[in-house]
């Protein structure tokens, strides 16, 4: 992975030593909370309900040991034992003191990490394939590219004022799994016929309160082009964007005010302008980057095959977990293993200390030192030997991270919701628990298939309602939580944003939809290969209507 | 008229408190001095004001309560959620809200 040199280091240290004074000056009253508020937010903290929150940037997602293992310490000395990984490969910290998050932030720097543009209108943390570099159907590691971008983007001068955040998405895969079409820049690595490497350019999507799937303005940017083509993007929306409200001022709003070919002319306007400019890239810089993400020396381990088959014989939990959380890696003797954070009815993306402490000895002793979150807030371990699966598994039992769930219906992505968000409208955890409890049983989630149920406790969509093929969005209503459901939204190659099935439901009836919904799945599904989605493309809203309100709605 | 108190978050950690009879900030609501007519009110949003001009809250505001049975409930379910916690056992060994009372529901 990417290491700091020296003006990494000392960049990041001077942020701290900096934070530390305008900490210091806050808690002596010299600066009012106006003047703070930015400052904070430019480090990443937050305030929320109960406390502060602090937030951690996880560039693209990839970590370490020792990385995993100070995060666990922070979560120790300075919170309640515990953080909560979040939809774009971050982590927050729920409370930190604010008196004590400069010592937290000194603590991070000493390996590599800082809170820096996780927060304000600036280019937040790039994110990419949890499974990048390792996937068996990987084109090429999208992580370089993200590393580039952002070092390109920290501090930018031009871009630290942007008329709104700004979140950039790499994939470097056919099979989508950074959901680049719902983000403001998504980037697809890909060759050309010759061999070239470049990359389709998507721009234009995003969530929250008007969700959008981006447009395609470039089938092929050389790769050489991508930091000048980039900055000319967010040159123009930087230029363009709707300053005047803050409801409009994604760059969303603007690629559908005017219009995506328009756009794209204009970014060609400032492309031509930069193209053969210090921004080109040269080969040898995207090859000295490359050279940081080098794929670990895979040994043949061609034992692992007889082992596996053995092992899942003799225990059929083990044959379970492997069949729904380990995907084929690049080489035939490894895979990769998906540390599901959604135990049944526990939170979402929760990690304990000793959890995290657990998956860095696992990932030291036999995954290469890898740990990678997802924006599906689960762990993963992008390389790991087949015959080293058992041991892990073993391991992960011990810590209660073995739920056999990537994938399935109770491995559902909740935001923080009212439980902690200052900016709620009603609870999410509650109700991914109760969903996860009530679909509890195994044999009923493999009858299921694959289901990715989403929810949101408000309309900024932090929780990816909006592409869950189920999704749920909590609003209030006469003071009271009411959750409205959308179906057949999706996160992927073929992006769709969910429809809302109709009037929404109380806390106490929702997981009771939720059962209508997926039984009457079952009932109209051709056989078992269809899964929710492809059903609902299939047969549309009609039969989930009529099964959730009776005739009378079905036909209106 | 709704009762009401004042609440915040303290500066120097961010945690939840409310302004009680003897004009301290306890983080505990069911303290909380509760104004019961206008001028009860004025008095607590001057005394909010000053707190945030003195640095030592922030996100200062009257919210509504009601006393059920000698126990403060604030009206609003987000109320309820500051003053009693995550409703969730969120870390081993949490007994969420007050352990033995919820006011969320
Ligand atoms: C202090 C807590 C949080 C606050 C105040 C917050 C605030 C927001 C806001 C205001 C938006 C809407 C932006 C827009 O539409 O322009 C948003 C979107 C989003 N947030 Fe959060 N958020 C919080 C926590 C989280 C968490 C925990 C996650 C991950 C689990 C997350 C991930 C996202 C994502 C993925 C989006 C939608 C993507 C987009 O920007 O279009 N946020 N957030
Ligand atoms: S979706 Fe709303 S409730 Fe959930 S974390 Fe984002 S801002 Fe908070």
């Amino acid at each position: 992975m990417y290491r700091y040199d020296e003006f990494d280091h000392a960049f990041v240290n001077d942020r701290v030593a900096q934070f530390r004074d305008q900490v210091a000056r806050r808690l002596s009253g010299e600066l009012a909370e106006d003047a703070f508020k930015p400052l904070r937010l430019m480090n990443g903290v937050y305030l929320q309900l109960h406390a502060y929150m602090l937030r951690v940037a996880i560039p693209y997602g990839t970590l370490n040991s020792r990385q995993l293992r100070m995060l666990a310490h922070i979560a120790r000395k300075y919170d309640r034992g515990y953080g909560h990984f979040t939809t774009r490969q971050n982590i927050q910290f729920n409370w930190p003191a604010l008196s004590e998050i400069p010592d937290a932030l000194a603590d991070l720097a000493s390996v590599e990490m800082h809170a820096i543009q996780t927060s304000g209108n600036c280019i937040r943390n790039v994110t990419a394939d949890h499974f990048a570099g390792a996937a068996a159907d990987e084109v090429a590691d999208p992580r370089p590219y993200a590393e580039i971008l952002r070092q390109w983007s920290s501090v930018h001068p031009e871009f630290s004022y942007l008329p709104r955040k700004f979140k950039i998405a790499v994939t470097g895969a056919e099979r989508d799994r950074a959901a680049i079409q719902v983000h403001d820049i998504g980037l697809h690595l890909k060759k050309n016929d010759k061999g070239e490497t470049g990359f389709a350019v998507y721009v234009g999507g995003g969530q929250g309160r008007t969700p959008m799937i981006a447009k395609k303005i470039r089938d092929f940017l050389p790769e050489e082009d991508l930091l000048s083509y980039t900055t000319a993007i967010v040159r123009v929306y930087n230029l363009h964007g709707r300053r005047d409200n803050k409801y409009k001022a994604r760059i969303k709003i603007l690629v559908h005010e005017t219009g995506a070919e328009e756009l794209a002319r204009q970014v060609e306007v400032e492309f031509a302008e930069l193209k053969n400019t210090e921004l080109k890239l040269p080969d040898a810089d995207i090859q000295a980057i490359t050279s940081y993400f080098a794929p670990p020396a895979l040994e043949p381990r061609a034992e692992g095959w007889a082992n596996l088959a053995q092992w899942k014989k003799a225990d059929s939990d083990f044959a379970r977990w492997v069949h729904q959380n380990v995907q084929p890696h690049k080489h035939p003797d490894y895979g990769m293993v998906t540390i599901s954070l959604k135990p049944i009815g526990g939170i979402p993306g929760d990690a304990t200390d000793e959890q995290m402490e657990a998956v860095a000895d696992i990932a030291e002793e036999y995954a290469f030192d890898e740990i990678r979150v997802s924006h599906e807030q689960n762990l993963i371990l992008p390389h790991v030997a087949l015959a080293d699966l058992e041991p892990i598994y073993r391991a992960l039992v011990a810590t209660g991270l073995a739920t056999a769930n990537a994938g399935l219906i109770t491995d559902i992505i909740a935001c923080p919701g009212l439980d902690y968000c200052a900016l709620a409208n009603a609870r999410s955890i509650p109700v991914a628990q109760e969903i996860s409890n009530r679909f509890a049983s195994a044999d009923r989630q493999a009858e299921i298939g694959e289901l990715k149920i989403k929810i949101s406790g408000c309309i900024n969509a932090c929780g990816h309602h909006h592409v869950g093929h189920i999704g749920l969005l909590g609003v209030e209503k006469k003071g009271e939580e009411l959750y409205q459901i959308t179906l057949g939204g999706s996160g992927d190659e073929n992006t769709s944003i969910g429809e809302i099935i109709g009037r929404g439901f109380e806390p106490e009836k929702v997981t009771d939809a939720i059962e209508v919904i997926v039984d009457t799945y079952l009932g109209l599904r051709l056989d078992q290969s269809e899964n929710f989605l492809a059903a609902y493309r299939r047969v549309g809203p009609q039969p989930f209507k009529h099964a959730l309100y009776g005739n009378a709605a079905a036909a209106a | 008229m709704t009762d009401k108190v004042l609440t915040a978050n303290r500066l120097s950690d961010g945690i939840s408190v409310w302004l009680d009879a003897a004009g301290t900030w306890n983080t505990s609501l069911q303290e909380a001095f509760v104004a019961r007519h206008k001028e009860a009110v004025e008095a607590l949003e001057a005394t909010g004001k000053q707190a945030f001009a003195d640095n030592k809250v922030v996100d200062v505001n009257v919210v509504d309560v009601e006393e059920v049975d000698g126990v403060l409930r604030p009206l609003r379910m987000r109320e309820r959620i500051r003053a009693g916690g995550p409703t969730i056992p969120y870390a081993a060994g949490y007994a969420g809200l007050n352990a033995t009372r919820s006011v969320v529901a």
